[in-house]
């Protein structure tokens, strides 16, 4: 069996312990994605499957096998920045960068949820099919990748600004 | 992390077959966290996420969910949103996105305690982990424990959102093993600990979760769940609410209340519905009836405000669901 990460088909590991997040940076030399706490409490390790943002370091990378996994450096098409990356860099979305990755594979599989009207805890309305953007809505949302060093004010502007861009 | 192998469940009957030598994978956001802290050691893994992860409405205008939908979808269904928004408050209340992406609903109501003794195998006593051990969390940081239906032998909560709201609503769980399906109802399903904490559920060995079958309810309009924590987002509750209710005449007809974050499983309080029914709704009323169903409360050190906290929170629930605006 084989896993699809960022287009190329690459061999699951023989050892099944071996989780995903290890496979990507150990085995693969992708180390864009982060080890932070390694249990699943920070994000710093979020990569898509399937185009669902999950936490590589709850994945076993055999479950993987047979679906496809994009990665920070797979999320931009070419050599150009990922309208993400970009605000990013505008908003001082980030400090040191460690949480960085994660953050940004995050956002990216948000604004395809907002985008399909999937309900927040903080959405008022569960039975609404629009979602109203909000600073509440994006930080309620991205209340799974964790910053240390406090950028989260920028990651929220960097956000906002993406996602009003595509809402336009 | 112990040597383990890794296979898949193609079909309900295969996983049925494969269930006695080998622990269920779901999304693996609780048991592969245990199994790098040691806490479980299986080795063998079955993976029953190609179970049904169907959400389909029954004969009887119900709704049926295979075990292996993920949180994510069935919080956003558009059958839950509409007919049992408290459900879709519930889970996503829970935990973050990435983690309801993974999660299934068979996983969410195996998961085992957040309790921090339960997951230190290297430095801490527990019965649940190793029965007959004893309980570093009795005299030690039991913040999180509960106030209602726990032991000498252990006071760990259940940490499930989804299991609130799905005992409120009188939820019951499809179960398939050797001996063919059965079913229980939600609150019958997690054990309370007495002297055997390691017993969490009813599900035998080699038993494997279906689905979950909510009846239809009545109760959308005036129905909700509220979650208190120690940060607004992305943290287990230390008092959660899930209620519904119906009006008649200005008095309350029918009400189903579960709480969580007070018990070692999702709490159906029962005596606080029985003094509500057929109560004129009043902030009074609300607390008198919260205060009857935790008169036997016996909290710890650390945690006597969830007493106050649970009387309180389910107070300001009520309030709102009997609203004019509702
Ligand atoms: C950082 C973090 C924060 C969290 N916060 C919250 C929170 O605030 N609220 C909350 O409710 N939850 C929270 N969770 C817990 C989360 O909801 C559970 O881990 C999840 O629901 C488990 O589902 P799973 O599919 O990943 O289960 P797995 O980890 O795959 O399995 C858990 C158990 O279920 C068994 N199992 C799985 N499927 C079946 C089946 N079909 N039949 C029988 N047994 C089965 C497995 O054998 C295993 O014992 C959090 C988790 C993490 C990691
Ligand atoms: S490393 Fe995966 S959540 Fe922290
Ligand atoms: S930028 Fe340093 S952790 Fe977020």
């Amino acid at each position: 069996m084989a896993i699809r990460v960022n287009g190329t088909e690459v061999a699951s590991p023989d050892d099944a312990r071996v989780s995903l997040l290890d496979h990507l940076r150990e085995g693969l030399h992708l180390t864009g994605t982060k080890v932070g706490c390694n249990q699943g409490a920070c994000g710093a390790c979020t990569v898509l499957l399937d185009g669902q943002r999950v936490l590589s370091c709850l994945t076993l990378a055999v479950q993987a096998d047979g679906r496809e996994v994009t990665t920070i450096e797979g999320l931009a098409e070419g050599d150009g920045l990922h309208p993400l990356q970009g605000a990013f860099i505008e908003h001082d979305g980030f400090q040191c960068g460690y949480c960085t990755p994660g953050q940004i594979c995050a956002a990216s599989a948000m604004l395809r949820e907002l985008a399909e009207g999937v309900p927040s805890y903080v959405t008022a309305d569960l039975a609404q099919e629009r979602i109203l953007l909000s600073r509440e809505e994006i930080r309620e949302r991205m209340s799974g990748n964790l910053c240390r060093c406090g950028a989260h004010n920028g990651i929220v502007d960097a956000i906002f600004q993406v996602a009003t861009e595509k809402a336009a | 992390m112990n040597p383990v192998s890794y296979q898949r469940a193609s079909s309900l009957t295969e996983a049925v077959r494969m269930a006695g030598t080998s622990r269920l994978l779901g999304g693996g956001t609780n048991l592969v966290d245990l199994m790098r802290k040691g806490v479980e050691r299986p080795s063998l893994l079955t993976d029953v996420t190609a179970l049904s992860a169907a959400i389909e409405e029954t004969e009887a205008g119900g709704l049926l969910i295979g075990a292996a939908a993920r949180n994510s979808s069935v919080a956003a269904h558009p059958l839950v949103r509409t007919r049992y928004p408290m459900l879709s408050r519930a889970i996503l209340a829970g935990a973050s996105a990435q983690v309801r992406n993974m999660a299934t609903v068979g996983g969410n109501l195996m998961q085992r305690t957040r309790c921090l003794y339960f997951a230190d195998v290297a430095g801490s006593r527990c019965n649940k982990r190793e029965p007959g051990s004893g309980c570093d969390a009795a005299g030690g940081f039991n913040r999180y424990h509960a106030i209602v239906g726990a032991s000498s032998a252990c006071t760990a909560t259940h940490p499930s959102d989804m299991c609130v709201a799905l005992a409120a609503l009188d939820a019951s769980v499809r179960i398939v093993g050797p001996a063919g399906e059965r079913t229980v109802p939600l609150v019958d399903f997690h054990r309370l600990p007495s002297d055997r904490p390691e017993l969490e559920t009813v599900l035998e060995p080699g038993e494997v979760i279906e689905a979950v079958e909510i009846p239809a309810s009545p109760f959308a309009a005036r129905s909700g769940y509220r979650k208190v924590r120690d940060r607004a987002s992305y943290a287990f509750a230390l008092v959660s609410v899930a209620a519904e209710l119906t009006l008649r005449e200005g008095r309350i007809d029918e009400i189903r209340i579960a709480f969580g974050g007070i018990a070692p499983k999702p709490w159906r309080a029962y005596r606080a519905e029985a003094a509500l029914r057929g109560s004129g709704p009043s902030g009074e009323a609300f607390l008198a009836a919260a205060a009857l169903e935790l008169a036997d409360a016996a909290p710890l050190a650390g945690n006597a405000f969830k007493i106050e906290l649970a009387k309180r929170t389910l107070g300001a629930v009520l309030t709102d669901l009997t609203g004019d605006d509702r």
